[in-house]
């Protein structure tokens, strides 16, 4: 959790972040990517892409095999060194920065790197809410939609910043789902070792989300969107899945604003 | 992929089973969920406050420990040290010799289970019996318990009758207060023909040597009022540093577990019987019982054993709901098992060394424990020891990670790959030998691979 409620810049420093646009939107979802970046420059933000980027290290994290993802940790260190916010469409992938990481880090002599890191990795609608201090969002977006928290956002700002900024959208309705607590079944190498309890867990969670009848199903991460769009795309019952982000860049544009 | 036993164990779960586990379990963290909100503005605050307590404890069981038993001499007990559960054993076995002791009535405690007492005693002919309703049910049926709190959360009421006419306790009837009625009308017989009540103890204060038993049917206190000799089974772990202290523990145990203010019985229970008071234990013995937990005071996962058994992990946990707890394979299943019981297990980790990976790591049984334990931290230590340790438990179905490893450490490789991905949107997925991805697709469709065409955006737009 990025508990810190202070100003994200350095005095003098500009709007200037580093976006960590996670794997999965570098392989599967660059929309969610570039609909970060818009909403971040529609803020006057800056965003640098270090083009060296690959992964949080979060699937060895997961996975028990922590010497593997320290290796990845410390490229991504490496990658986005400086002292800009790091900002991240994923609850997942920031919590691996902020949390995961020092875990794995405890008793290893650059622990003070990774914390470097961490102490300024930002969850997108965390940034947007508590680091830029945006509290309600112009534009328009006509749709009902059902929002997915994302276990990985517990105890973090996420949930409450991305429904604030959801609620305060023109035309946009968020209805609620039964069994908010309850994980999507993806858990990274958990949906391939646990397949059956996975699936069951993914379909449970579309009962839920299918009886509030919204437009879209929306979401802080791409991988529980990824999951559950798969599982409904499987049995061919497709849901629209899409990341907050999306939805608040396009707000943005139906309003003529981008 | 190598098919992970719990997973197995869900799949293959009788239909009848996976609804009453399901069913009880959803319904339990619910009612849980809406008597602590209801009742406190902030219970985030109270988790946290008694989590830091219990921690305490942790910190200070050298001191407190020798405290504790000062205290309990002075008032009259009589303290046992056991490092083993072959240790408790003995010790209860020894305190019933003595006595010439044949008959045991038994009130609900997790460490006996840990411990195998039952068995262990039965071998040296003493007959023990259960009194807490649900686990004089397991009792007869010869099963075990799978839930901490309910420990027959697997079974309907249709087996429980089928279970009770099989024991010659009346005609086939499925009403539970009918049930209810012929256990309590069995047990009472029984109590006065025991010689000896074994409790375990939810709390024990340090400051004044209290035990704290909950329950919800008297038992306990019928053990207690039958009989002549008290045992107490108490893990190291169970001590609260003062009484006030219980204001809090008690609050919290009773909303988490069973969704109650308080539970119908709370006993303190300070010693034995008094000169002067008309009746109660003229003998009181606590056992203190390791068992593996100093091994656990001293791992990375000490935060474990700040546990007070509510199993409001398991009922949140969509993993329990669906495996049930038998999938653990250990006394104590679902998130808070899938911690301890590895642990506990010592030599034998490897054993157990898959428990800690049923979990998506979703974090609920965090969020609802009573003593604010940071469960998904401690899975992942344990995965990590497992893999550390080379169990083969812990590596089966995890794909081995050190070439994925060598690709995120190298841009120019990783670019590659993003864009060489592009061959499975046109490959047929099936034949590729890649397990996980079958995995994947048995259940999910995949998206369609975008490698490379964020980067591509980026660099060939024109900046605002």
């Amino acid at each position: 959790m990025n508990a810190a409620r202070r100003s994200p810049f350095a005095a003098g420093a500009g709007r200037r972040v580093q976006l960590m646009a996670t794997c999965l939107c570098d392989a599967f979802y660059d929309d969610v990517a570039r609909a970060t970046v818009e909403v971040l420059e529609h803020f006057g933000c800056t965003v640098e892409f270090p083009e060296g980027q690959t992964c949080c290290g979060q699937p060895a994290f997961n996975g028990g095999d922590w010497p593997a993802s320290r290796q990845v940790v410390r490229h991504t260190v490496k990658t986005f060194a400086g002292e800009a916010p790091v900002v991240v469409p994923s609850g997942s992938c920031a919590a691996m920065m902020f949390h995961g990481a020092l875990l794995e880090f405890e008793k290893e002599a650059d622990l003070p790197e990774v914390k470097q890191l961490a102490n300024r990795t930002w969850e997108l609608a965390d940034f947007i809410v508590n680091g830029l201090g945006v509290k309600t969002w112009p534009g328009r977006f006509d749709a009902t939609i059902a929002f997915h928290r994302a276990c990985h956002t517990r105890g973090t700002g996420t949930v409450d910043a991305a429904l604030g900024l959801l609620n305060s959208v023109a035309g946009l309705k968020v209805v609620p789902v039964g069994e908010v607590e309850q994980c999507c079944g993806f858990g990274g190498t958990f949906s391939v070792s646990f397949p059956h309890i996975s699936a069951n867990m993914g379909e449970l969670r579309l009962e839920h989300i299918r009886a509030a009848k919204p437009d879209l199903l929306v979401s802080p991460d791409m991988s529980c969107m990824m999951h559950l769009g798969g599982l409904a795309g499987k049995e061919g019952r497709p849901i629209k899945i899409r990341h907050f982000a999306q939805v608040l860049r396009d707000a943005l544009k139906n309003g003529g604003l981008l | 992929m190598a098919a992970q036993f719990i997973d197995q164990f869900a799949k293959n779960l009788a239909p009848d089973t996976r609804a009453a586990v399901y069913d009880g379990s959803k319904q339990g963290h619910e009612k849980r969920t809406k008597l602590l909100f209801d009742t406190y503005a902030d219970p985030d605050r109270l988790r946290r406050l008694a989590g830091e307590i219990k921690q305490h404890v942790l910190e200070n069981l050298d001191t407190y420990l020798p405290a504790v038993e000062a205290k309990l001499l002075a008032n009259g007990a009589q303290v046992h040290w056991a490092a083993t559960g072959e240790e408790a054993c003995a010790a209860v076995l020894r305190i019933m010799q003595a006595r010439g002791a044949k008959k045991m009535v038994k009130a609900k405690t997790m460490v006996s289970e840990e411990i195998e007492l039952e068995h262990y005693l039965d071998k040296q002919g003493i007959e023990t019996l259960e009194t807490d309703l649900g686990e004089f049910i397991v009792q007869i049926d010869h099963d075990h318990p799978s839930h901490i709190v309910k420990p027959i959360i697997h079974k309907n009421r249709r087996e429980i009758a089928k279970s009770f006419e099989r024991e010659g306790l009346g005609a086939y009837n499925d009403d539970p207060e009918t049930i209810t009625r012929r256990a309590r009308q069995f047990l009472r017989h029984k109590y006065l023909a025991a010689d000896v009540a074994l409790t375990g103890a939810n709390f024990v204060s340090v400051e004044s040597g209290r035990l704290v038993i909950v329950t919800n049917e008297g038992n306990s206190r019928f053990c207690l009022a039958a009989t002549r000799c008290h045992i107490a089974l108490v893990g190291i772990e169970k001590l609260v540093p003062q009484d006030r202290d219980l204001g809090l523990l008690l609050n919290l145990l009773a909303r988490s577990a069973t969704a109650q203010q308080l539970t119908v019985y709370t006993e303190f229970v300070s010693g034995p019987k008094a000169a002067g008071q008309p009746d109660g234990p003229e003998e009181m013995h606590v056992v203190f019982v390791d068992n593996g937990r100093t091994d656990v005071l001293a791992s990375d996962c000490r935060d474990i054993l700040r546990c007070i058994r509510c199993g409001a992990c398991l009922n949140v946990c969509p993993v329990y709901r669906q495996a049930s707890g038998h999938a653990y394979r250990s006394v104590y299943p679902g998130p808070v098992g899938a911690v301890l019981s590895p642990l506990l297990a010592g030599e034998k980790f490897p054993e157990l060394a898959d428990l800690p990976k049923a979990s998506s790591l979703c974090g609920a049984c965090h969020e609802v424990c009573p003593v604010n334990i940071p469960i998904p931290d401690l899975l992942l230590r344990l995965r990590a020891k497992g893999k550390a340790e080379g169990a083969p438990l812990a590596a089966a179905g995890t794909p081995p990670m050190g070439a994925w490893a060598w690709l995120a450490s190298q841009p120019t490789a990783w670019k590659a790959a993003l864009f060489g991905g592009k061959m499975i949107n046109y490959l047929p997925t099936k034949l590729l030998p890649i397990p996980a991805l079958r995995a994947w697709e048995s259940k999910r469709s995949l998206p369609e691979w975008r490698g490379g065409e964020f980067r591509k955006w980026l660099r060939n737009r024109q900046r605002p």
